[in-house]
């Protein structure tokens, strides 16, 4: 498979009948069975089901018939995404014996496209962490460095695409949760506007801040699965009835008439700066692609952490009533009802999600709702607005992605630290901004580094637009040597 | 200064109602509304709760349930938004209900009872809000264990919530027929305590006469009638005057009725009450009610129970209770109507419903419609009376015999072998000068009897009559002869 560059490459090849659904699918096996037990991406492959899938293609192909824009492109989907009769474990020890009843409409999408599914990828347990450590069940490595982790929570997606075990993947972002584990691992990963895609069949964090969005090879390769995932589901009641735009045709070789904004904190702050300079240095070449680079403020920005763990515990705290052993997953019997509660749930998490819980259940409680909750969401309307304002000067807003490139196995012990991973991507969620993480070179350990573009919401044209161009031009190519 | 077991007590009543409505779908799935399908054959990844499913508000709930606020004369509100009241239980799939918190669709309406106050003014009770909610599954405890049916969970519900303007039992039993009587109207709910699609609980404190702050609240559940909650109110307010005059005090807690014992006891207190934990629910955007969509619902409502009485007072002249009976139920009201509109005798046809029909339902314990009574027989019959085929008696036989029948009066009667048949003992002088004679003897006593509907006095008026013409005439001939005399 390291022949092709990326799925667009593959769709393209395997229209012109150049290579076949089956063949490239064992190719992507052949990667799988030589890479996967270093790097522990997957926690199920479904090897039959996509060789199934990839005959069917290729007999379909050979009818003549129409196939769908991402036919034969090998896709891992991470573990908290419904594939019908697959297990979805979100990583926990909770949904034991889970298997899902239906397709999320993402996967539906992808499949109707002509993308073969893989298997299920790892991810912090119920995409609670940003390392991928606070899974249950597997430790997934950096394919850069597999002393280091992907990053999190998406991490099994991000490092399945980096080490050419799958073309594109399927993560899940509420706080960082594709865009850091993309910048660690050197990939593009695309957190689309809030309401973009449809969440239905994405085991729900944080309702108001969860999107899907795929892990990629090539800014191109993002914008061509948004096509496909993108737009209006009636399952969904917080999709947009936003018109999709061709994606693709987006992309663009220079930059001019671009407004870039820059907060000169996050760059001088940055505690590497290695990666620091790296992106200054990206920041550079689209001055040079002819983009205007413009200093703006984003004053509340520096709230959104604890906005972020006050909003998404609580959401989570209610999100995750529903695993009570009751009518799936694992059950804890004991003498009562009541006991089976707690001795399942006491059972069944691990402990970040427990101190999440707890964290939600306090935030929502009746003494402390408006200190926490009401306020939290007060100042989370504040840096809406505050964005409101910077889009109004600049066309897209460009920084580090994460403050630092892949940390060991075990480097963060405590929570707090761990929290910081996710500084510069949450404030995207708490706006439904939309935003990716693109590779833009290496630091001194020859870590890959990413650099985080953000839009305004809906405006994923021009976002695809200025990382394309800046692709274009870095022109980096990054493979880890495994 | 009055000692506690002088002072005088008031009751304080707020009662909350959960109506259940019958949409084709559930509140936020597409999964069918229906009583009594086999147990967890109604349900979706949505409403089972499973991992990844999303709610979707259901357009017609929120239609039925503008129906239910201006049937209780609400305002209603232009954006509404939904909120998660979090508890765990093994019937909640989701671990939360979603409800409304903030922003209720419908409130401010009010009621108009049917009692009145000692001024004789008639007593209102204000309904603070009416909103949407999804139910919960059924649990059902049986000794090695609980089964969970979530065919009835998200079946949606509209949650009422009067203010605590209710005195007594009384009165509140009134809020509860008039509440009734108004959703009845709008077809979208079974309203049936028994089938649990109507719901009451009670809230009860007592304070002494004159106080204005509310005492120590009482929330008082499962009552399985309207006489229920109005014997749980009366032994609640009786329990709580009989603890603080013996000079105790009172807790806020919940309390159930068992209505085998006719009494409450505790459930839970305020200490054990959930913290529920309210927050905006994220999966559902605020929903937009459109002014445009509130009149189109209010145009569509059919005339509704108050101003339906007024006309019956004002255009057919009724008397207050009978028109009051009428508008109990739409069916009634409508089956009055189309009467009147073959024959135009409006009290004597609000004689008939209320009567007979009224008994032949509470008897047979059947609808209007199973009854199978059309208005033109009704009138046929009424006609056969006017006309002295049969007389008031005969009729009401007549009447019980044709119900669930397509027969024509006339037919059943005839077969009955009530009709009164012309023959030649109407045109015989002899007869007539007869019974001539014979009312004009017992016209006090006997024909007086007779004519208020006394069986056995036509069956003496007959004798007499047939001593006299020395039984030269059939007997069955006699009585429309009788009768056409003796109303003269």
């Amino acid at each position: 498979m390291p022949a092709i560059k990326d799925s667009f490459e593959l769709t393209k090849r395997f229209a012109a009948g150049e290579s076949s659904a089956e063949a490239t699918l064992q190719a992507a096996l052949r990667m799988i069975d030589a890479r996967e037990p270093r790097v522990g991406a997957f926690l199920h492959l479904d090897r039959e089901g996509a060789l199934a899938q990839a005959r069917d293609l290729d007999a379909r192909r050979k009818q003549g018939q129409k196939l769908g824009p991402l036919a034969a492109v090998p896709v891992a989907i991470k573990d908290n995404i419904h594939v019908a009769g697959q297990a979805t474990t979100c990583a926990s020890r909770m949904l034991e014996g889970f298997k899902a009843p239906y397709d999320a409409t993402v996967t539906a999408r992808l499949k109707a496209a002509g993308a073969i599914i893989l298997g299920k990828t790892n991810l912090d347990e119920f995409a609670m962490g940003s390392s991928c450590e606070n899974s249950a069940l597997k430790q997934t490595r950096n394919p850069f460095d597999l002393e280091r982790v992907p990053g999190g929570s998406s991490g099994g997606s991000a490092a399945a695409v980096a080490a050419r075990m799958a073309l594109m993947a399927l993560g899940s972002d509420t706080g960082g949760s594709i865009r850091e584990p993309a910048s660690f691992c050197g990939v593009v990963g695309l957190k689309p506007s809030y309401g973009r895609v449809s969440r239905y069949g994405l085991v729900a964090f944080a309702s108001s801040l969860d999107q899907i969005g795929p892990f990629t090879l090539s800014v191109r390769d993002a914008a061509l699965s948004l096509s496909v995932m993108a737009g209006e589901d009636p399952l969904d009641a917080t999709s947009s009835s936003e018109s999709v735009p061709d994606y693709l045709s987006a992309l663009r070789a220079d930059l001019k008439g671009l407004r870039v904004g820059v907060v000169r904190a996050y760059f001088d702050e940055c505690p590497n700066q290695d990666v620091a300079g790296r992106c200054r240095q990206a920041v550079e070449r689209m001055k040079a692609l002819g983009a205007e680079i413009v200093e703006i403020e984003l004053p509340r920005a520096k709230d959104g952490l604890a906005v972020y763990y006050v909003v998404a515990s609580a959401e989570a705290s209610s999100n995750l009533s529903r695993f009570d052993g009751v009518r799936y997953g694992l059950r804890e019997k004991t003498s009562s009802a009541i006991q089976n509660y707690f001795a399942t749930r006491g059972r069944g998490f691990g402990p970040e999600v427990k101190r999440r819980i707890m964290l939600g259940t306090h935030a929502l409680s009746a003494g402390a709702y408006d200190e926490f909750y009401g306020r939290a969401s007060k100042v989370r309307t504040l840096m809406v607005n505050d964005f409101k304002a910077a889009f109004a000067r600049c066309d897209v807003i460009a920084s580090p992605t994460a403050p630092f490139t892949a940390f060991k196995a075990g480097e963060k012990s405590d929570p707090l630290s761990m929290y910081l991973c996710d500084i510069y991507t949450i404030p995207a969620n708490l706006a439904g901004l939309c935003a990716l993480s693109m590779p833009v070179g290496v630091d001194a350990r020859g870590l890959p580094v990413g650099l985080q573009l953000q839009c305004a919401p809906y405006a994923e044209t021009t976002l695809f637009g200025a990382a394309g161009a800046l692709e274009s031009d870095l022109n980096l190519n990054l493979a880890p040597t495994l | 200064m009055a000692t506690a077991t002088t002072v005088d007590f008031e009751a304080v009543i707020g009662l909350e109602t959960h109506v259940q409505l019958k949409t084709r779908s559930k509140m936020f799935c597409s999964c069918k509304v229906e009583f009594g399908a086999p147990a967890n054959s109604l349900t979706c990844p949505v409403c089972l709760g499973l991992p990844g499913a999303l709610p979707v508000v259901n357009r017609q709930a929120i239609e039925f349930g503008i129906r239910v606020g201006l049937a209780l004369n609400c305002q209603i509100a232009h954006s509404i938004r939904f909120h998660r009241k979090n508890y765990f239980y093994p019937d909640l799939p989701k671990g939360y209900q979603i409800t409304q918190h903030d922003t209720p669709l419908c409130f401010d309406g009010v009621l108009e009872l049917p009692v009145r106050d000692a001024t004789g003014n008639p007593r209102v009770c204000r309904v603070t809000r009416a909103h949407l909610e999804e139910d919960a599954g059924k649990s059902i405890h049986l000794e090695g264990g609980t089964l969970v049916d979530l065919n009835r969970a998200g079946t949606p519900l509209v949650e009422i919530v009067s203010a605590p303007d209710l005195r007594n039992a009384e009165e509140a039993h009134a809020y509860l027929t008039t509440l009734k009587r108004n959703l009845s109207y709008l077809g979208v709910s079974e309203l049936s305590m028994e089938k649990g699609s109507l719901r009451c609980d009670a809230n009860v404190s007592i304070r002494p006469v004159g106080e204005s702050r509310f005492g120590t609240k009482v929330e008082v559940k499962n009552m399985n009638s309207f006489k229920s909650v109005a014997n749980a109110i009366n032994f609640e307010i009786q329990r709580q005057k009989r603890i603080l005059r013996a000079g105790g005090t009172l807790h806020q807690e919940t309390r159930l009725w068992d209505e085998d014992k006719l009494e409450t006891r505790s459930m839970r207190s305020k200490e054990e009450a959930n913290d529920y934990r309210y927050f905006p629910e994220p999966d559902l955007a605020p929903f937009e009610i459109g002014r445009g969509w509130i009149d189109e619902v209010r145009r569509s409502l059919p005339e509704l129970p108050e101003k339906r009485l007024l006309r019956y007072l004002d255009d057919f002249k009724l008397a207050r209770a009978e028109a009051d009976y009428l508008v109990t139920e739409r069916e009634l009201g409508d089956f009055f109507e189309a009467t009147v509109k073959l024959y135009d005798q409006p009290r004597k046809i609000a004689a008939w419903i209320s009567g007979e029909l009224t008994h032949a339902l509470s008897e047979r314990n059947a609808s209007l419609a199973d009854l199978k009574l059309e208005p033109a027989r009704l009138v046929e019959l009424i006609s056969l009376v006017e006309a002295r085929k049969l007389n008031n008696i005969t009729a009401k036989e007549v009447f019980h015999a044709m119900l669930g029948t397509s027969d024509s009066p006339e037919q059943v009667a005839r077969r009955m072998g009530k009709l009164i048949e012309a023959s030649g003992a109407a045109e015989d002088p002899a007869v007539a000068a007869a019974i001539a004679e014979v009312i004009a003897e017992f016209n006090d006593k006997a024909v007086k009897d007779f004519l208020e509907g006394k069986e056995a006095a036509l069956k003496f008026l007959v004798g007499q009559c047939m001593r006299k013409l020395k039984g030269k005439v059939d007997p069955k001939e006699l009585p429309p002869l009788i009768e056409k005399a003796a109303r003269g």
